[in-house]
């Protein structure tokens, strides 16, 4: 990308401004209460929070927009001094898409599917008066550009579903940043995307608002992303603003409970780390205790904490945080992180589970080709690859829910047929499968003890009375409430229900356990605190694991040994120490040059300061 | 065989005629088997007049005694000339004694959907737009009312309404004298038409309002809004294209309908089309003119069903680029 | 698709465990909306009717009792008057349901019992089983449900046996493609191959994952069935086609008697209004039991 970057000296005075935002259901419970912060022009102002924060609630306010069911009940949004609340719909309409921008999380259904993109472009463009025909002909030519895209007639001919992932989330960036608006809002728009794409993404985000000298608002749960991008920093829990400051400061000493939580949370790439979960969940909206919200998961709690919520007070200069307790949240040593891993010793002499020359189809297109691994027993392998790369169809061929493979794959020396249905009960059982999304693998119809019991009986191991009881104490192992097998999966959380899908799979008592991206649709403390279960159970049952991510980072925390998988093919194989530290391969260094970490991020940050000041 | 897989749109539009083809052969199977094949036709048309030798009679006649794959080949063959034998009951051919009938349930069948369709394709948007609003709930409810009605408890209630009891504006009757044509006298059509069009406007209504809501709660049309485009536009530009695909399935569905429906609807007023024609001819045991109008209509159904296919596909861009 | 967690739903992902009263059926969740109250008490009447009113109608169904077309009252007629031939048209309403209903409900069930299996095993095959089950379901669809009937009674004649056969043969391919419809995005989830992997058997899969999951969309399908199964019996009666043409029968009756609409229409009305409650009721109730459905789903934000 060839723009050139003239770094616009940051005007003191801030664009945009939100004073005491208040935003209820319809039937009055507050989602999002007391928000307050400001953007200067240029400036990227990352707002991170978990599922049930209120961050896109927040974000769409900021055009005057609310959901259905929600609507903005106080406070004042300013842009350019001007009460974006205040406006009328008229007035409202004529802001929207020219002077204040919306980047959706998810391009594919964020595009019409039945419009041509030049169409959808050019109508930005002509609603809001940009010049006449040729001019915004020039200006979407501009556009493309800008983002990396092609400016050819043959490509602006096409439709949303012709493109990729990457392209239909430029496109939406370069709607936003068309009319040249004052202020965007970026709602998570790099999510679904792989590392790579991610990458160019925020690349392009960062220099086109440092560029035109826009206030972006950049939403996410991915504090990683968000360290890479944005100067300052605010962070919601369950509809408040619990920290706001320079984004340095909070990810090395936070001032808030909460924040050093989540940042222990985050995997890391360097150092052997198990990670650290935050035990509990927010509380949803109308469930919120008068008192501090967090204060029930906290572990500085004092009575204190529960009479008022605290109010958001200044503890360093530009920064502000919302507990009682922030001078000794700050005296605590850096943010906690977990203790180095303890792996069992792979049994080198026996392999559970053996790979040789295993090709894979997807109808007539050849998705794996010829991939060779072995696990060990007790060893925890990771297979790591972006989307498209192989590795699911590769767990999904072990377990036998992928019939269509050629080779061999051996459980011990016993070979294994194709499909799951074809193989021996005894097989069946020794290899267990734990799916990504945890709201689609639990039967809704049925209660969790019912889920976690099935394979007793399909396996025949237990009935009746001994069935129960196993049943409870497999969701004893797991850190839930025995009480938790009379409930049905939609009366539990993600992190609940992923916990029960590993209960379901260990109540077998199988050798080999497979991962497939059980922490990816989880918000980062509760993929924490699922990660450490899993390895903690894989220690204590002397579990073969194969754990397929596309999060490096993650890998750190739970594997002895990774295999990175590119289009079919392993590229790189070894212990993940050595891999992550000194990548052989380009492809290897490339996915972790790309992959937004907490420690670049930062130490750019601050290189990015020192070199300004 | 190559070009079957391949070949764009006009590939797929080979296909689907293909499978349409295929379709109503194994309809024309069907029809065949519930007719003569399920029992004794002869014995059926003779009724309490079978003796021995009329029934060998008989069966001679429609050549009953060869093999009854013998016996479909010959309609098929018959059918694919255009002769559809004749009629046992008027011992005319069943082509001369359907002809005029054909037009006036056609003119029947046009009136009611060329009102019909666009009425409930413009109700059930409305309602969409304005939902949970009085006009929605009102309309929603009255509609699905209507729909559970069956069509000629509908048509009894219009002639009981504006015919005999209640008023008497319209004419419970719509004979056609044979040699005239229905736009004639023009007032017998509009009892049969109302009933038709309350009988199938509600489900098509029904069916677009669905497909409008998920349209307008698409995130398509939230983005189009937060670009500040004016209502109008996001309603006309982006919203109505992505409606209109499920339409075609729904109003062939309902082309359907309709063609049960003639049957009740020309029976309550003695209307002279093809739907009595068929009662008549079931009452009579005339299997030809039986089989020619079953035929007929389970292949308007057919074709109808091929047209709202290819129509949806060259409507959807989704669909249409990946052929 | 989103990596942060997409839990039960209000504005946002949220953790939180739905409001109590989860265990209770769908069935009897949908009965606090009015509608659907409403229409089980429209269906009750009528069931009732039809079931003791043979043994509360004051004449036989054959019984003269005054000259046709009496009105109501005049003549020594019943408090409906007299029908085309002179009787009681009250007893005739009395007796006229029962045949009605219990066709409809007998053929309507079979053709959901056929329909739901072939829409299961079609959806659970997706290759060409599929297929070729979905041809043979499209070949009868193209028969109006009423035109079917026509042409099997053409030849064998109106008895209840090729009547309820007709109707139920011309149910199944509806239901089993709306069996289909549902059970497809199931059929896709996790959960069905969480089963798969530990090799459970297919019937077992169909009815002990698919079938439970699929409720709501077959209820709303059944009573909609239901719905129409009464129309074109009735329909069929109407037009002469009922096995007994001269017994008392709700759409017989009108047949018989619409011919003094104008002066004495009773003998009319008072069936029409009869099949026309019962079939808005089965609507209602469907409409109920679907939006109660729905709901559900939005509350739990299932995807």
């Amino acid at each position: 990308m060839s723009v050139q970057q003239q770094p616009t000296p940051a005007p003191a005075q801030p664009s945009v401004s939100v004073q005491e935002l208040q935003i209820c259901t319809n039937s009055g419970v507050p989602v999002v209460t007391e928000v307050s912060f400001e953007i200067t022009p240029g400036e990227v102002l990352g707002l991170v929070g978990e599922s049930g924060s209120g961050k896109t609630t927040v974000g769409l306010s900021l055009l005057g927009h609310a959901r259905r069911g929600l609507r903005i009940a106080g406070g004042e949004i300013s842009l350019d001094g001007e009460n974006i609340l205040a406006l009328g719909d008229e007035e409202l309409r004529r802001l929207r898409g020219s002077r204040a921008s919306y980047v959706p999380q998810d391009p594919a259904s964020s595009l019409n599917p039945a419009l041509r993109i030049s169409l959808q472009l050019r109508e930005g463009l002509a609603v809001h008066g940009w010049g006449n025909r040729k001019e915004r002909d020039a200006r979407i030519a501009e556009m493309m550009r800008e983002v990396a895209l092609p400016d050819d007639p043959e490509f602006l001919h096409r439709y949303p579903h012709q493109l990729s992932g990457g392209q239909q989330q430029r496109i939406g960036l370069a709607m936003a940043f068309a009319n040249r608006p004052r202020l965007i809002v970026l709602d998570e728009p790099t999510t679904g995307l792989d590392v790579t794409t991610q990458a160019t993404v925020l690349a392009t985000v960062r220099e086109l608002a440092a560029l035109h000298g826009v206030a972006a608002l950049y939403v996410s749960h991915d504090l990683a992303v968000v360290a890479a991008l944005a100067r300052r920093v605010a962070v919601m829990y369950a509809g408040r603003i619990v920290e706001l400051g320079p984004a340095e400061d909070l990810f090395e000493s936070a001032a808030h409970p909460y924040t050093r939580r989540l940042v222990g949370a985050i995997p890391r790439l360097t150092g052997g780390r198990s990670l650290v979960g935050i035990p509990g969940h927010a509380p949803s909206p109308g469930r919120r205790p008068p008192g501090c919200a967090f204060a029930p998961r906290c572990t500085l709690h004092i009575p204190q904490c529960d009479e008022n919520v605290p109010a958001l007070d200044t503890v360093r200069s530009g920064h502000r945080a919302r507990c009682i307790r922030a001078e000794d949240v700050l005296k605590q040593a850096r943010a906690k992180v977990g203790d180095p891993l303890d792996f069992i010793p792979a049994d080198a002499d026996s392999a559970a589970l053996t790979l040789e020359n295993l090709v894979a189809h997807y109808g007539p297109i050849e998705v794996l080709h010829s991939i060779n691994l072995t696990l060990e027993r007790h060893e925890c392998l990771a297979i790591v690859g972006e989307s498209g790369s192989g590795k699911t169809t590769t767990a999904r061929s072990i377990a036998g829910l992928h019939r269509d493979w050629t080779g061999s794959i051996r459980l011990g020396d016993k070979a294994l047929e194709a499909s799951a249905r074809a193989r021996s009960t005894e097989s069946r059982r020794q290899i267990q499968y734990i799916f990504q999304n945890p709201y689609g693998s639990l039967n809704p119809r049925k209660t969790i003890g019912e889920t976690v019991g099935q394979p007793l009986s399909v396996f025949d191991i237990a009935k009746g009375r001994r069935a129960d009881e196993m049943v409870q104490e497999m969701l004893e192992q797991v850190s839930l409430s025995a009480s938790y097998a009379n409930r049905y999966p939609d009366q539990l959380s993600g992190g609940e229900r992923q916990r029960v899908a590993i209960a379901r799979a260990l109540i077998s008592s199988p050798s080999i356990l497979i991962c497939d991206e059980v922490t990816s649709a989880l918000d980062v403390s509760v993929q924490a605190a699922i990660v450490e279960l899993l390895g903690q159970l894989q220690r204590e049952l002397g579990l073969s694991m194969v754990f397929v991510t596309h999060n490096l980072p993650l890998v750190r925390s739970i594997a002895q040994n990774v295999a990175v998988l590119s289009e079919g093919d392993i590229v790189e194989y070894g212990a993940t120490a050595e891999v992550l530290a000194d990548p052989q391969q380009p492809y290897t260094r490339e996915l972790i040059a790309n992959t937004p970490s907490l420690e670049t991020a930062t130490s750019e940050a601050m290189a990015k300061e020192a070199g300004r000041g | 065989m190559r070009w079957l897989r391949g070949g764009g749109i006009s590939g797929f539009v080979v296909r689907r005629v293909l499978l349409g083809i295929l379709t109503l052969f194994l309809v024309s199977v069907v029809v065949f088997v519930a007719t003569q094949a399920l029992g004794d036709p002869a014995r059926a048309i003779l009724g309490r007049d079978a003796t021995p030798e009329r029934l060998t009679a008989l069966q001679n006649q429609l050549n009953l005694d060869q093999s009854l794959v013998q016996q479909y080949l010959n309609w098929l063959g018959g059918l694919l000339h255009g002769d559809l034998g004749d009629s046992l009951a008027a011992q005319l051919p069943v082509t001369t004694l359907l002809h005029d009938r054909l037009i006036n349930s056609a003119v029947l069948v046009f009136c009611a959907a060329v009102i019909s369709i666009p009425l409930s394709i413009a109700l059930g948007s409305y309602a969409a737009l304005r939902r949970e609003k009085p006009f929605d709930t009102i309309s929603t409810n009255i509609m699905l009312l209507l729909a559970a009605l069956p069509e000629f408890v509908v048509a009894v209630l219009l002639v009981i309404l504006f015919a005999t009891t209640v008023f008497t504006w319209l004419p419970a009757i719509s004979a056609v004298p044979p040699g005239t044509h229905p736009w004639d006298d023009p007032e017998i059509l509009i009892l049969p038409t109302l009933t038709l069009i309350l009988a199938v406007a509600p489900y098509v209504a029904r069916i677009m309002r669905a497909s409008m809501i998920e349209v307008l709660e698409s995130d398509y049309v939230e983005m189009a809004r937060l670009k500040g485009l004016p209502e109008r536009t996001v309603l006309r530009r982006h919203a109505l294209p992505n409606a209109i695909g499920p339409v075609f399935q729904v109003i062939a569905i309902n082309l359907a309908y309709l063609a049960g429906g003639i049957v009740v609807v020309e029976y309550v007023f003695a209307y002279p089309g093809i739907g009595s024609a068929l009662l008549d001819a079931v009452v009579n045991h005339d299997i030809p003119v039986v089989q020619a109008l079953a035929m007929l209509i389970a292949g308007v159904y057919v074709v109808v069903n091929l047209l709202a296919d290819v129509a949806t596909i060259l409507v959807t861009p989704r669909l249409r680029t990946r052929l | 698709m989103s990596q942060t967690e997409q839990a039960p739903a209000l504005a946002e992902g949220v953790d939180t465990p739905t409001p109590p009263g989860r265990t209770s059926s769908l069935l009897a969740r949908s009965l606090r909306l009015w509608r659907t109250r409403i229409g089980v008490l429209f269906v009750l009447v009528l069931v009732v009717i039809a079931i003791i009113g043979p043994w509360i109608a004051p004449h036989g169904a054959s019984e003269f009792v005054a000259p046709p077309f009496s009105k109501p009252g005049q003549n020594g007629a019943g408090i409906l008057g007299s029908d085309y031939i002179g009787q009681d048209v009250y007893s005739r309403f009395l007796y006229g349901g029962g045949s009605i209903l219990l066709s409809a409900t007998i053929s309507t069930a079979i053709g959901m019992i056929l329909g739901i299996a072939i829409g299961l095993v079609a959806a659970y095959a997706r290759n060409a089983l599929d297929d070729v089950l979905m041809r043979a379901m499209d070949v009868i669809m193209a028969f109006p449900q009423i035109l079917l009937a026509l042409v099997a009674v053409s030849l064998i004649g109106a008895g209840w046996g090729i009547i309820i056969a007709a109707i139920a043969l011309t149910t199944a391919p509806r239901v089993a493609r709306v069996t289909r419809g549902a059970a497809l995005p199931v059929v896709e989830r996790d959960f069905v191959a969480a089963t798969e992997s530990m090799g459970l058997s297919r019937p077992r899969i169909l009815t002990g994952e698919l079938f439970p999951s699929i409720l709501g969309p077959i209820m709303v399908e059944a009573t909609l069935r239901l719905t129409y199964s009464i129309g074109v019996i009735a329909a069929l009666a109407f037009l002469g086609l009922a096995p007994d043409p001269n017994g008392a029968n709700w759409g017989v009756m009108i047949k018989q008697n619409q011919l003094a609409l104008a002066t004495q229409p009773w003998g009319a009305l008072a069936p029409i209004l009869a099949i026309a409650l019962l079939t808005m009721g089965t609507g209602l109730i469907g409409d109920g039991i679907a939006r109660t459905a729905a709901g559900i789903d939005r509350e739990r934000g299932d995807e």
